[in-house]
């Protein structure tokens, strides 16, 4: 017989024989299944919150900050400086002018829906050029804000986890707004937001600055002469981002944080599960000790053993592996939360995404614990003396 | 053969489950010590938070500035017995993102006063209260940033930018203060509000972030909150005042369910693994179910049977659980798994107890049902099963 077929045929016997050993295996692959749906559900959350925040930005469209800002909450930009931007070259422009945007961002207190207790909603003031800007901002139900007037066109993601409706009427200091319309826009960071009239929120707020001013370039190229223009103007001292690069940041310190509990988690659950599957396979080769020794005085070598075994613990915990992604897919893919972004300090509301790139890494994870846990034991098989096994009968 | 000889030969029988059972339950107490000190870092220390002290923000938003003249309306507030502010100064130091320790422009003499569990030494606190651009930074920050007494430390402006148009402000750290107990802010860089309040433009001259006061007696809290509220009401300037707990649970109320279900998770991570290794050390008994009866045979009583089964469990939770306890100890130490992004971490004193707590319930659990089996065995039974 061929070492192959040795290989083959044990294997085969071995797993045909699990469904006797179900108990142990089943603890095992459950083992692994825990092991790869916590990781990938922790890590769904930081997949989730940056996809929501890289889907924001666009790749032709730069955002002007005062320098030393690393976001809009803590920027300051004059009118004046606003006009300037608007001259620079490379920016784009419309039937009506150039596609500059100079907003100013806030933060009203709204309560959560799901608690009821108060959270740091953004409300940002734009124009009707932010529209232009921003193309995949879309109304879905209502209208949009009036000019002139304290009204509020509310992100739908917002509105789902604050107590936000069409019609309501908010009060927010002197000031009452209604809101008359909710609007999507693709998934991305603008559906956390509530959006009114820059002029209406500046002087209800005493504010006579903006704090951002969004470009929309005539190219994704033209992104570096637009920069160079804007550093070297000694009228101006900004930072000039690439909107992806500025909301790729933004999500640094709640991506550290997840991503930083979610591996220790997963780590220490991982060693705790090879471990048991390590406890099963000792227990698993312990309990063929004659059938092993059986077959090595058959003439089977000691190779097809280490495979055999190595493959029954393979088996059982990808196994495992493919049921604990299932499992993380199915109830946490969407599930939709909101926190704060500490980086702009405001509520950013985004759904868990359990990528294939999750999934597979969850599967690798198992294969790994797989090996791990089915190394030593099928070591110890090979290893079994011939004669003194089967005088255990 | 004394019974401790033969709890040792019972756990030394089959090495490699021994010890991959004390493994696992070691892995499962370290887990708990991080579960402990993040529990405490996401409720943002709620547990150290002063009784005594109320916080007044505007009502719209913590965002929104209040001016320096509500300060002596404050004071004079039925029930107030001090009052001091303080205001988000934003800035960035070198390339740490902003905001990776709070600088706070205070009235110094106030804010200590309010505040005596920053403990400064005396010659430091002088030192500070005498020099205008001086700055007292916490412990944790000095470490991280490795700050030295007498240093000056440029302070990228970000929010307040100085009224020449500059964009640097350099501070002198005159002191380094540490928490009176545990728990305490360590991270704060608190600078004079006077020097910074004349430095900074004059748009936003005489505004504070927001005031915090002492009051006579906790239990009249709402009351006080509701007349200073009511002060200011209907003004531009309109005030919301919280205790400073409420305040603190506020902000942990905004992260939101994600530090829920990260515990939830870690919990049940927790739970699993007892569970498994419990069931180990169970199964390891109830494969001897032959041997108990040849023991009984021997002459053993049903008492001496349970105290070896038991002793045998609690030994291998005890070593498992108080080496991953100690290990946790000492990883929490070394800091947060987050690179420093979480303010307090360590594991609170009454975790410690919690968590020798279930040492000894997985102990008593995975070795008292099988015990109690093994005592209840007829000697034919068991004898029977070989």
């Amino acid at each position: 017989m061929s070492w192959v077929t040795q290989c083959a045929m044990i294997t085969w016997m071995v797993l045909r024989t699990i469904p006797q050993r179900l108990g142990a295996s089943l603890a095992a692959a459950v083992g692994v299944a825990g092991v790869v749906g916590v990781m990938v559900a922790v890590l769904s959350i930081a997949a989730g919150f940056r996809a929501t925040l890289e889907r924001t930005g666009s790749e032709d469209t730069a955002l002007v900050l005062r320098s030393g800002s690393d976001n809009e909450m803590s920027s300051a930009l004059s009118l004046d400086q606003a006009r300037i931007i608007a001259d620079a070259p490379g920016v784009r422009r419309g039937p009506d002018g150039p596609l500059t945007s100079a907003e100013l961002y806030v933060i009203v207190d709204l309560p959560k829906r799901s608690t009821g207790t108060e959270a740091n909603v953004p409300l940002r003031g734009v124009r009707p050029v932010t529209f232009a800007l921003r193309d995949r901002v879309r109304i879905v139900s209502g209208r949009t804000f009036e000019s002139g007037r304290n009204e509020i066109l509310a992100g739908v993601g917002a509105a789902r986890e604050f107590s936000l409706d069409l019609g309501q009427r908010l009060r927010w200091g002197e000031n009452e707004w209604t809101v008359v319309g909710l609007f999507e826009a693709g998934g991305s960071l603008s559906e956390s937001e509530l959006w009114c009239d820059v002029n209406v929120l500046q002087p209800a707020y005493r504010r006579t600055m903006f704090q951002s001013v969004s470009v929309k370039l005539e190219s994704p190229e033209a992104f570096d002469a637009f920069k160079d223009a804007l550093t070297a103007d000694p009228r101006l001292q900004v930072k000039v981002l690439r909107e992806p690069d500025y909301y790729a940041r933004q999500s640094d310190i709640l991506n550290g944080i997840i991503t930083g509990l979610g591996t220790l988690v997963a780590v220490l659950m991982g060693i705790g599960a090879v471990f048991g599957a390590l406890n099963t396979m000792y227990s698993a080769v312990a309990a063929r000790t004659r059938e092993i020794a059986t077959l090595r005085a058959l003439g089977f070598g000691g190779g097809p053993t280490v495979v055999a075994v190595l493959v029954e613990s393979l088996v059982l915990a990808t196994g495992g592996g493919v049921i604990g992604g299932l499992v993380a897919y199915l109830a946490f893919n969407g599930y939709t939360a909101s926190t704060i972004n500490w980086a702009s300090f405001s509520q950013v509301v985004f759904a868990f995404e359990v990528t294939p790139r999750l999934l597979a890494t969850g599967l690798l994870v198992s294969l790994v614990m797989g090996l791990l846990g089915g190394l030593f034991p099928a070591i110890r098989a090979a290893r079994v003396p011939v004669a003194s096994a089967l005088r255990e009968l | 053969m004394n019974l401790a000889h033969l709890i040792g030969r019972n756990l030394l029988r089959r090495k490699a489950r021994t010890l991959f059972t004390l493994l696992s339950v070691l892995v499962a107490f370290v887990l708990f010590a991080y579960l402990a000190a993040i529990r405490l870092a996401f409720t943002l220390g709620i547990d150290v938070a002063g009784k005594d002290r109320l916080i007044v923000i505007h009502k719209t938003s913590l965002i929104m500035p209040l001016p320096i003249s509500h300060l002596t309306r404050i004071a004079q507030t039925e029930g107030v017995t001090a009052v001091t502010h303080a205001t988000w100064f934003g800035g960035k130091y070198q390339d740490y993102p902003e905001g990776r320790f709070g600088i706070f422009p205070v009235d110094p003499a106030g804010w200590l006063a309010m505040y005596p569990e920053f403990v400064l030494p005396p010659e430091q606190m002088q030192a500070w209260l005498a020099d205008r651009t001086g700055a007292v930074v916490g412990r944790k920050t000095a470490e991280d940033m490795g700050w030295k007494v007498g240093q000056r430390v440029p302070i990228q402006a970000t929010i307040f930018h100085k009224a020449d148009g500059s964009g640097t402000w350099e501070f002198t750290i005159d002191g380094i203060y540490s928490g009176r107990e545990r728990g305490v802010d360590e991270t704060q860089f608190l600078v004079h509000y006077d020097y910074f309040n004349e430095a900074r433009s004059e748009l936003a001259r005489d505004l504070v972030g927001w005031f915090v006061l002492r009051i006579g007696d906790p239990e009249h809290a709402a009351d006080v909150a509701r007349r200073i509220d009511q002060t200011f009401a209907n003004s531009f300037y309109e005030t919301e005042t919280t205790t400073e707990k409420a305040f603190v649970q506020g902000f942990a109320n905004q992260i939101g369910n994600i530090g829920k279900i990260l515990r939830a998770v870690m919990t049940a991570v927790f739970f699993t693994i007892l569970l498994v290794a419990g069931n180990t050390m169970a199964q390891s008994v109830r494969e001897r179910t032959s041997e108990l009866a040849v023991m009984k045979t021997l002459g053993f009583t049903d008492g001496k049977i349970l105290v070896v089964i038991l002793a045998e469990s609690l030994l291998l939770s005890g070593l498992g659980g108080g080496l991953g306890l100690l290990t946790g100890w000492l990883a929490v130490s070394t800091g947060d798994p987050t690179g420093g992004f979480l303010p307090v971490f360590f594991v609170p004193s009454r975790d410690w107890v919690i968590g020798a707590g279930f040492v000894v319930v997985l102990g008593l659990a995975s070795g008292l049902l099988p015990a109690l089996q093994a005592m209840r065995l007829r000697i034919v039974d068991g004898l029977r099963r070989v």
